[in-house]
């Protein structure tokens, strides 16, 4: 299957919009990486994933968009939250929470921006695709037949590795375990 | 839609999230870097299953596993940075360099840790 070519500068407005929305994320997770106030990197990190899943709305996948608002933008934004108060991390303003080797980090972050993206441009150039013509649309009938269709031995494994994380991230946490080691 | 503008965006996120890795220093806002790496990778699941219209809806489907990954991800790394705060009364990762060797890659032994609560309990 060879994808159909378009020239550039024909843009549609699914793709303005897309572009917007893109800057918009990109601007948030510029800031939630360089913001010296912590909770406030937290909260541009909220907008960076809500503005992925207006994204993956624009690329007509409605199920995982609304995966990334549930799972990220609700439950992985708090526990960052929660993170942040209990390991008493600094709130307000603070200089110490870039380290010194800042300057190498841009770099290395500059070159990778710099080769994937001229990669990337000029591997799919004039590439047009249709995001609404996928033969697996992204509703959730859709996907969930195709989960439990062909993806059903993946799925189960998953389930297992969350109860796994979920005992494991329990069984570090408590503190009354390492209090019974040293008595003993 | 071309597809140009969801791949690009997903380089660019790739980038900023190597940046922010490499450049925080607390360990909390390390692991915020690495969600945005993850998220620019699902972004390019979603593409490529719409760009290759894939039969078996494979993109899109590994993107729901690619996201409750890094939700177990995140707990247990939060767990961990909780257990490095109680030790070390600090999340800043640049001061945990005891695997370290002194002088190696320019590191320089930092001075004494201060004696938390936990390592009092421990002593008991």
């Amino acid at each position: 299957m060879t994808p159909t070519t378009r020239p550039l500068g024909s843009t549609t407005g699914v793709e303005i919009t897309f572009i917007l929305v893109g800057l918009l994320t990109f601007a948030a997770a510029v800031l939630t990486v360089t913001v010296r106030n912590l909770v406030h990197a937290a909260l541009w990190l909220v907008v960076a994933l809500g503005g992925l899943a207006g994204c993956y709305l624009l690329l007509a996948a409605e199920f995982v968009a609304w995966v990334q608002v549930l799972i990220y933008v609700g439950a992985v934004a708090v526990l960052l939250l929660f993170g942040l108060m209990l390991t008493r991390a600094p709130i307000g303003r603070t200089t110490e929470l870039d380290s010194e080797n800042r300057w190498a980090a841009l770099v290395v972050g500059l070159a990778t921006a710099g080769v994937l993206v001229t990669v990337v441009a000029d591997a799919v150039r004039t590439t047009w695709f249709d995001p609404r013509a996928a033969v697996v649309n992204g509703t959730a009938k859709a996907v969930g037949s195709s989960l439990f269709r062909y993806w059903v031995l993946p799925f189960e494994v998953l389930s297992v590795f969350l109860l796994a994380a979920l005992v494991g991230a329990i069984v570090l946490s408590r503190r009354d375990v390492s209090d019974q080691e040293a008595e003993a | 839609m071309h597809a140009i503008y969801p791949l690009t965006l997903a380089a660019l996120l790739f980038a900023v999230g190597v940046y922010g890795v490499l450049a925080r220093r607390n360990a909390v806002a390390v692991l915020m870097a690495i969600e945005l790496l993850l998220n620019a990778v699902n972004l390019n699941l979603v593409a490529f299953s719409a760009l290759l219209r894939d039969q078996f809806g494979m993109g899109q489907v590994f993107t729901i596993f690619l996201i409750t990954v890094a939700a177990a991800e995140t707990g247990l790394g939060l767990a961990i940075v909780l257990l490095l705060y109680r030790n070390r009364g600090t999340a800043a990762i640049d001061d945990a360099r005891e695997l370290g060797e002194d002088g190696a890659l320019g590191l320089k032994r930092l001075p004494a840790q201060t004696v938390t609560e936990n390592d009092k309990a421990v002593a008991k």
